[in-house]
C-alpha cells in the first residue's frame, strides 16, 4: 500500500475521490506522524479530532455522491498566527498563550469549506518576527534536515512560518499555511527544499491573521509542488469583504492553467541580486536556474532593481513601525495574558504585561517602531522609508517592461545551525536581502527547490511575477520543478 | 543619530514596556546598530518621490448602509467579545482602579 504520509495534496484529494484510499486513513497516517515527530516542536498544539472530523465530512460526502472540494481530504497544518475557533491562537507568544479566538479566519475557513483538516497549530516566530523560528515562545523549530557528516547539529527551519516548512519537509503534513511579511514563506521554503508562494498583496484575506505589519503581511501555501501549491492557494484565495485591502477580483483557476512551457517569455535576472558575501554554491545554483528556463523556452534578459539594497533596511523601518502600532492592542485588558502587580495602576499593568509577554525580538520591533514614529523622527526614518518603498516598487514596475517574470535566489546562503546567528540581530535580517524587495512591492514571488548544496541542504529558487499574475509565477516555477526533480528528502532521524 | 540609555527609557515607557536596567543595557547597542545601518537610506535623493500609501492599487470600498450586515463583525455579540478578557465583569472589561 501507498505510504500515505508521502503524498501532497493532489495525490492525496486525487486518491480520496477516486477511492484509492479514505480521507480518514490519510487523517489517521498523518496524525500518527504528527505525535511521532515532537522532536521537531512543529506544532505548539495538535488537533487529531479537527482533522478526522473533517475526514468523515468528506467520507461522508462522496459515500453520498457529492463533490469533494478542491482539498477533499487533505489533512494541513495552520500556521499558528490564523485565529482558529476554540483552538489556542497563540503567535507564539506568551501573551496570546491560552487565547481561543470566538471566531475563525477567513483563510483558514476558506480551507475547511474546500474540504481540508486541520492537524494542528504550527509552530512559528513569535509574531512572525523573526527568520529561523528561534523567537517563539514555545521554544525552537528544528529542521528534519541535517548535514551531511554535521554530527547530528540541530538546523534552522527558516522563519518565521518555520513549523510550516519543518513538517511539510518532514512528511508529517502534505501542506501547511504560511504567513509573508519579508520573506517567511519563502526563505523557510528554501531552507527546507520544498515550495511556497506569497501571492500578491490583497489575494488571501488578512481577516482573522494575527496582525504584524498590515501593509506587508500575505497569506499564502507551503508544500512540496508548484501543482499543490497552486491547488492550495486557490482554496485560500478571494475577496473578502472583512478586509479592506481585499483584492475584488475573481480567483483564476492556477492548477488548470499550469504550464511550464516558457516559449516567448522573458525571464529578467537583476544585476543587483549579485551581492558580497552571497554563497557561491547559491550564485550556482541561480546560473543553474538560467539554463533551466531557456531550456523551457524562456529568453533570458538583464534587468536592473537600482534600490535594491535600500529595500531592507527600509523594511526594517516600516515593518517595526506598522508592528509597534498593530502590537499596541495587547494590554492584558481584551484578551491575552495580564500581569497585574500589587497595587499597580493601569499604565504599570500595560507595562508589566508586555514586558511579560513579549519576548526580545518582538520587543525590539516596538521599540524601533516606536522610535521611528516619534514626533520629531517620523520624517527622516518613516517617510524616508516609504519614499524608498516607493522607489523599489518602480524598479519592479521598470524591469517589468522588459520581462514577465524575475529569476533571483531566494536566499543568500542555505539553513545555518540554530543557535548559530543570535549574537546581532543585523546578521539575521540579512537573510532576507532578496525576500524583502517584492513584499515592500506587494508583488508574487515564489521559493521552489532548486538542488542540495556540498553539505546536502537544500538551496531554493526564487520567482518573481508582476501584480496579480500568480499564474505567470506558478508557471515558471514549474519549469524549474520538472527540470530541477529535487527529490531528496531528509533522513527520519526524529 | 544614536540613542541614548535615556532614551531608550524613554521609548519603552512609551511603548508600554517595562525594562530593567539589565534589559536596557542590552537593548541600547542593539537598538543603536539597527539606527546605524538604516542610516544608508539618507543618501537616496527622494525629494522628488511620494511616499508609498497602498502597495497595490485599490480604492477603498463603501459597504451597503445595513447595519449588522456580516454577523462576524456586526453587535450584539458581548459575550464572544468578553470570553477571553482576563477580568471580565458584569459584561464589561475589569480594570483596576483609574479614578481616585
Amino acid at each position: 500500500m501507498t505510504e500515505l504520509t508521502n503524498l501532497g495534496v493532489k495525490a492525496i484529494r486525487d486518491g480520496v475521490a477516486g477511492g484509492d484510499f479514505t480521507a480518514r486513513e490519510v487523517a489517521e497516517a498523518f496524525n500518527t506522524a504528527v505525535a511521532e515527530a515532537a522532536e521537531l516542536n512543529a506544532f505548539i498544539v495538535t488537533t487529531p479530532d479537527h482533522a478526522l472530523a473533517a475526514a468523515d465530512a468528506v467520507d461522508a460526502k462522496r459515500a453520498r455522491g457529492e463533490a469533494l472540494g478542491a482539498m477533499g481530504g487533505v489533512p494541513i497544518g495552520m500556521k499558528d498566527l490564523f485565529a482558529t475557533r476554540g483552538v489556542q491562537t497563540s503567535a507564539a507568544s506568551h501573551i496570546l498563550e491560552g487565547f481561543k479566538p470566538e471566531y475563525e479566519s477567513t483563510v483558514s475557513q476558506n480551507l475547511w469549506d474546500a474540504g481540508a483538516g486541520m492537524l494542528g497549530k504550527l509552530n512559528l516566530d513569535q509574531f512572525a518576527m523573526g527568520s529561523s523560528n528561534e523567537t517563539s515562545y514555545f521554544g525552537n523549530v528544528v529542521s528534519p534536515w541535517r548535514k551531511a557528516g554535521g554530527a547530528n547539529t540541530d538546523m534552522s527551519p527558516g522563519g518565521s512560518s518555520g513549523g510550516s516548512s519543518s513538517a511539510v519537509a518532514a512528511r508529517i503534513a502534505p501542506a501547511a499555511t504560511g504567513t509573508d511579511t519579508g520573506g517567511s514563506i519563502r526563505q523557510p521554503a528554501a531552507f527546507t527544499g520544498i515550495c511556497g508562494i506569497k501571492p500578491t498583496y490583497g489575494r488571501c484575506s488578512r481577516w482573522g491573521v494575527v496582525a504584524f505589519a498590515s501593509s506587508l503581511d500575505q497569506a499564502g501555501p507551503m508544500a512540496r509542488s508548484v501543482e499543490d501549491c497552486a491547488i492550495m492557494l486557490e482554496a485560500m484565495a478571494g475577496f473578502d469583504p472583512k478586509d479592506a485591502t481585499s483584492l475584488d477580483m475573481p480567483v483564476p483557476d492556477w492548477e488548470a492553467a499550469l504550464s511550464a512551457d516558457l516559449k516567448g517569455k522573458k525571464i529578467g535576472i537583476p544585476k543587483e541580486y549579485r551581492m558580497d558575501g552571497t554563497d557561491e554554491e547559491i550564485l550556482k545554483s541561480w546560473e543553474q536556474g538560467k539554463e533551466w528556463l531557456r531550456d523551457a523556452g524562456a529568453e533570458i534578459v538583464d534587468v536592473s532593481l537600482p534600490h535594491t539594497k535600500y529595500a531592507l533596511p527600509a523594511y526594517y523601518i516600516v515593518a517595526p513601525a506598522e508592528a509597534s502600532s498593530n502590537l499596541a492592542r495587547y494590554d492584558g485588558v481584551r484578551y491575552g495574558l495580564r500581569d497585574l502587580p500589587d497595587g499597580a495602576g493601569l499604565q504599570d499593568m500595560y507595562a508589566a504585561t508586555r514586558a511579560a509577554g513579549f519576548g526580545d525580538e518582538v520587543k525590539r520591533r516596538i521599540l524601533i517602531g516606536t522610535y521611528v514614529l516619534s514626533a520629531g523622527f517620523y520624517d527622516a526614518y518613516y517617510t524616508q522609508a516609504q519614499k524608498i518603498r516607493t522607489l523599489v516598487a518602480q524598479d519592479f514596475a521598470n524591469a517589468f517592461g522588459q520581462c514577465d517574470a524575475i529569476l533571483a535566489p531566494t536566499t543568500p546562503t542555505a539553513s545555518f545551525p540554530l543557535n548559530s546567528l543570535n549574537e546581532d540581530p543585523l546578521t539575521m535580517y540579512l537573510n532576507d536581502v532578496f525576500a524583502v524587495p517584492a513584499s515592500l512591492a506587494g508583488l508574487p514571488a515564489m521559493s521552489v527547490p532548486a538542488m542540495l548544496n556540498s553539505d546536502g541542504l537544500p538551496l531554493g529558487l526564487q520567482v518573481v511575477g508582476k501584480p496579480f499574475d500568480e499564474q505567470g509565477v506558478l508557471d515558471v516555477g514549474l519549469a524549474i520543478q520538472q527540470r530541477a526533480e529535487f527529490e531528496a528528502k531528509p533522513e527520519k532521524w526524529w | 543619530m544614536s540613542v541614548t540609555r535615556e532614551e531608550v527609557a524613554k521609548i519603552a515607557s512609551l511603548a508600554r514596556i517595562r525594562m530593567g536596567d539589565a534589559e536596557l543595557d542590552r537593548m541600547v547597542p542593539e537598538l543603536n546598530g539597527i539606527l546605524a545601518w538604516v542610516e544608508q537610506l539618507g543618501e537616496v535623493d527622494t525629494s522628488a518621490v511620494e511616499p508609498m500609501t497602498a502597495v497595490i492599487p485599490n480604492t477603498l470600498r463603501l459597504r451597503d448602509d445595513v447595519v449588522d450586515a456580516i454577523p462576524e463583525t456586526a453587535g450584539g455579540r458581548r459575550d464572544d467579545v468578553l470570553a477571553n478578557a482576563p477580568a471580565a465583569e458584569h459584561g464589561f472589561f475589569g480594570v483596576p482602579k483609574v479614578i481616585e
